[in-house]
């Protein structure tokens, strides 16, 4: 292990009376709230240690690479200039590690303490993180010592590139796919009938009746068709491309094992690019919440104040995950609070008795306690974003205008804001990459297919991420796009790149 | 004790530095390099490292929030993906000349003039018997009180106490150095004529602008002037050559005439290095004014001149015939530099052309 590690042992776990009495209150109060977090374990930290373990991604140890280091500049530079700083960190593992800013105000101190408590209790009961390692602090600090063996072997640079080029394609995976227990079950074709039609017994003058020629007909077809399916490879489009490339690509053995490092490393953090919205508005809603209703004094209203106008604040134009999440979540509550839903909301048109209208029922707390185990993302803003809503908050879409060579404001409509949204949210805001072919041609080359929603894909940059994933492959690959209308495709034999029309899907 | 993040910050630190030398094009290409210009540090806006990757282009848009009033600075990131991200790394323009100026010179400059040759400077590099106590050099003085005890077998091993006398003591004296320079003159010419395309504009103030910085920091008596033209020519500061916006028709020997004017009057070549550069799009109005700028080139600009350069960018109206004009007339002559500069990525080789330490 690393000296990385050293700063969270011994008496640097142990907080000063003072904030060791606030943390256990805070404890004691996120319980009586119905909070229910891991233990958390919380480290006080110099600027440029935390500065640390933000670009390590909350990790004290990492692999070594150079995008770590320069994150770290970046964020030393701006807590030098006094640009930004960096109050807390909170990791998603059991027990919990949150990081707290030393020369953080006391205030502030336990306003962090609220939030990472939020934070932690949506990591344990959120059920799109329920497939994440708990125990990743060793993984990440084996997956350090395992890349550092290789670099000990091969050496630096060839490693470092290696990782350059599995971090290039570390966003193809499918988030999804830890949630799905799928069998294939391939259909049992009897050796005495080759071409898949099962017949029933029958004489022959009853046999047109129970054995109806149409339905051998379809039986025929489909077995057919499931043939054609089983020579195809992979047999259905496959969104984790990596584990795609990790079966059927050409590489050596630590090749294979650097990419699986970042492949599990990538799984683990999707759910939090996955839930950001839901997870730091829930995190708000908490510290808010405590902190107005339980544990500021008097004399500290104003410096709180002050730090939280400024962690929901949403500069002209810009989209604030904390403003949005913790506003919705309220309007969850309040909805349920109130009965503002069902059918008999839904259809009301009235508006004086839509905006009095309280039923009394006070689902509110329940309703989000329900609401943070099962949603993320994108099924909290379908179903929870509403007209109102949007209205209420002034929310718009906007728009690259191509002639103008700048932003503009495009449309302030309900279903035009929650569309693009949505369209944000869904893949973490990237494009959606499958396999198509891995014997594309039969000649072994890898097809991928972007699957077009609406948006291009930026061509220079998927032009250079295509010469990295060739590298992966081992064998000239292929990507299906649609570019200003027109079907393309996209090739990169590994040292060529080249483009062309594609003709027309069947 | 040192965090281990100090190993990637290294390592982040010296690609930076090792790939500026290589993949300087597409920094250079990143458009914004005339940052905040502070006193002696330059904050230049440097696009990090990016991995590339699948993501969607700027076509994407965005949600936002709040009045839709006020200036239109509505960049956000979208999703959880960055957007184009910079990152300011001040790099002091010493740092980023050095990096250049390893690959860069100022051609045939030769020895010439007096009048520009930089103060003297005062070293401390010599030793003497006397000086000011303030300067006394204690090691050189205990040395020499050692040497003069082992000598006369005063010193005692068991006991090394060491006294200097009054004749044992040292002290450091100081040299004048004089830096004898050679005094040169740099002119940048822009064609800024309406077949000149912003694009266009911006690849030659790029260009120019990184020519400028590197001289200036090479060269301590380097003297610029800047010359704009469209039909007519006229002298322009540091400042309107890298914003103004003109439109017209082209006559490059107005610029000529002008840079011949200037030279005549305030820089005698026995006295000074001249560096001509002239960056058009290559379109001039008429084959006659083209025959006039051959002729000034040939008996006037370039018998004083170092080194006359000449980039053409290429613009989708020009026909781009003057570089071929030139190539024909000056075809075996050294001293005319010609490059091509039809994009940003072209930036770099086209100033190494100009300016490649042994040209």
């Amino acid at each position: 292990m690393g000296a990385g590690t050293d700063f969270m042992k011994g008496d640097r776990r142990k907080l000063p009376a003072e904030l060791e009495e606030a943390r256990s209150m805070i404890v004691g109060l996120g319980e009586s709230y119905g909070l229910d977090f891991f233990e958390t374990v919380f480290v006080m930290c110099r600027y440029d240690e935390i500065n640390m373990l933000a670009s390590y991604g909350g990790f004290p140890v990492r692999y070594p690479h150079w995008k770590f280091g320069m994150e770290y500049l970046e964020m030393s530079k701006g807590y030098e200039w006094g640009l930004q700083k960096i109050y807390e960190m909170v990791i998603n593992t059991d027990p919990s590690y949150a990081y707290l800013l030393d020369n953080n105000t006391f205030v502030d101190q336990k306003l962090v303490m609220a939030h990472v408590l939020g934070h932690v209790d949506f990591f344990k009961n959120n059920l799109w993180f329920a497939p994440t390692n708990r125990k990743m602090l060793d993984q990440m600090a084996n997956h350090g010592s395992r890349i550092r063996r290789y670099i000990d072997r091969v050496g630096h640079d060839e490693v470092e590139s290696w990782i350059d080029i599995c971090l290039s394609v570390d966003n193809l995976i499918d988030p999804h796919r830890p949630h799905i227990v799928r069998e294939r079950k391939r259909p049992d074709v009897p050796l005495d009938h080759p071409d898949g039609v099962h017949k029933l017994p029958a004489r022959g003058y009853m046999d047109k009746y129970i054995n109806p020629p149409e339905f051998l007909a379809e039986q025929r077809r489909k077995h057919a068709e499931e043939q054609e399916k089983q020579a195809k490879f992979p047999e259905d489009p496959q969104k984790d491309v990596l584990y795609f490339l990790l079966e059927h690509g050409r590489m050596k053995a630590w090749q294979a094992d650097v990419l699986n490092i970042i492949r599990e490393e990538s799984y683990y953090f999707a759910p939090q690019g996955q839930t950001k919205v839901m997870n730091e508005g829930w995190a708000t809603y908490w510290h808010t919440h405590m902190m107005t209703h339980d544990i500021l004094t008097s004399a500290e209203v104003i410096e709180y104040a002050d730090h939280h106008s400024g962690t929901v604040a949403t500069r002209p134009g810009q989209f604030n995950p904390y403003k949005i999440g913790v506003e919705l979540w309220r309007d969850v509550e309040q909805r349920w609070n109130r009965g503002q839903f069902g059918k008999e909301w839904l259809e009301c048109t009235d508006h004086t008795r839509r905006k009095n209208w309280d039923t009394g029922v006070m689902l509110g707390r329940k309703k989000i306690f329900e609401v943070r185990r099962t949603h993320n993302d994108v099924t909290f803003i379908d179903e929870f974003l509403t007209e109102d809503f949007v209205r209420q908050h002034g929310i718009f879409t906007w728009d690259f205008d191509k002639r103008r060579n700048e932003y503009v404001i495009s449309s302030t409509d309900f279903r035009a804001v929650k569309q693009k949204l949505l369209f944000m949210l869904t893949n973490r805001g990237q494009p959606r990459i499958q396999v198509i072919d891995g014997n594309h041609g039969n000649r072994g080359e890898l097809c991928v297919e972007h699957i077009w929603e609406g948006v291009d894909i930026q061509l220079d940059w998927a032009q250079r991420t295509l010469s990295n994933l060739a590298l992966l492959w081992g064998r000239p690959v292929h990507l299906e796009t649609t570019v200003d209308g027109k079907a393309i495709v996209l090739h990169h034999d590994g040292e060529e790149f080249s483009k062309e029309t594609r003709k027309a899907a069947k | 004790m040192p965090l281990p993040i100090e190993n990637d910050l290294h390592r982040f630190r010296s690609i930076v530095k090792g790939r500026m030398r290589k993949d300087l094009r597409r920094y250079m290409g990143s458009g914004e390099l005339l940052g905040k210009q502070g006193d002696k540090v330059v904050s230049i806006p440097l696009p990090q490292i990016q991995i590339p990757r699948f993501r969607y282009g700027k076509n994407m848009g965005g949600v936002g929030q709040g009045e839709g009033e006020g200036e239109g600075s509505g960049q956000g990131e979208a999703g959880d993906q960055a957007g184009e991200h910079l990152l300011e790394v001040d790099i002091s323009l010493e740092e980023l000349a050095e990096i250049l100026g390893e690959e860069l010179e100022l051609p045939n400059i030769e020895p010439r003039g007096q009048k520009e040759i930089t103060s003297a400077k005062d070293r401390y590099i010599g030793i003497s018997k006397q000086g000011p106590e303030a300067l006394r050099h204690g090691r050189r003085t205990y040395k020499t009180a050692l040497k003069r005890q082992i000598a006369s077998g005063t010193y005692d091993g068991g006991n090394p106490i060491v006294i200097p006398y009054k004749e044992d003591r040292r002290y450091r004296t100081w040299k004048a150095q004089t830096n004898p320079q050679s005094a040169a003159v740099v002119l940048y010419m822009m064609d800024v004529s309406g077949s000149m395309g912003q694009e266009q504009k911006e690849i030659v103030r790029l260009e120019t602008f990184w020519i400028d910085t590197w001289l200036r920091h090479q060269y301590k008596n380097v003297v610029t002037r800047f010359i704009i033209h469209d039909a007519v020519a006229r002298e322009v500061d540091r400042d309107t050559f890298f914003r103004t916006r003109e439109s017209g028709g082209t006559l490059i020997s107005s610029a000529y005439n002008l840079a011949m004017r200037m030279l005549d009057e305030d820089y005698p070549v026995q006295e000074w290095n001249i560096y001509p550069f002239h960056f058009s799009d290559g379109d001039n109005w008429s084959a006659a004014d083209t025959r006039a700028c051959m002729e000034l080139l040939k008996t006037r600009m370039l018998p004083v001149a170092n080194q006359f350069s000449y980039g053409q960018v290429e613009s989708e109206y020009g026909s781009g015939q003057f570089i071929k004009d030139l190539e024909e007339h000056f075809k075996d002559q050294d001293s005319v530099v010609l490059t091509r500069i039809p994009d940003r990525d072209a930036i770099m080789d086209s100033i190494k052309g100009f300016l490649a330490a042994g040209n």
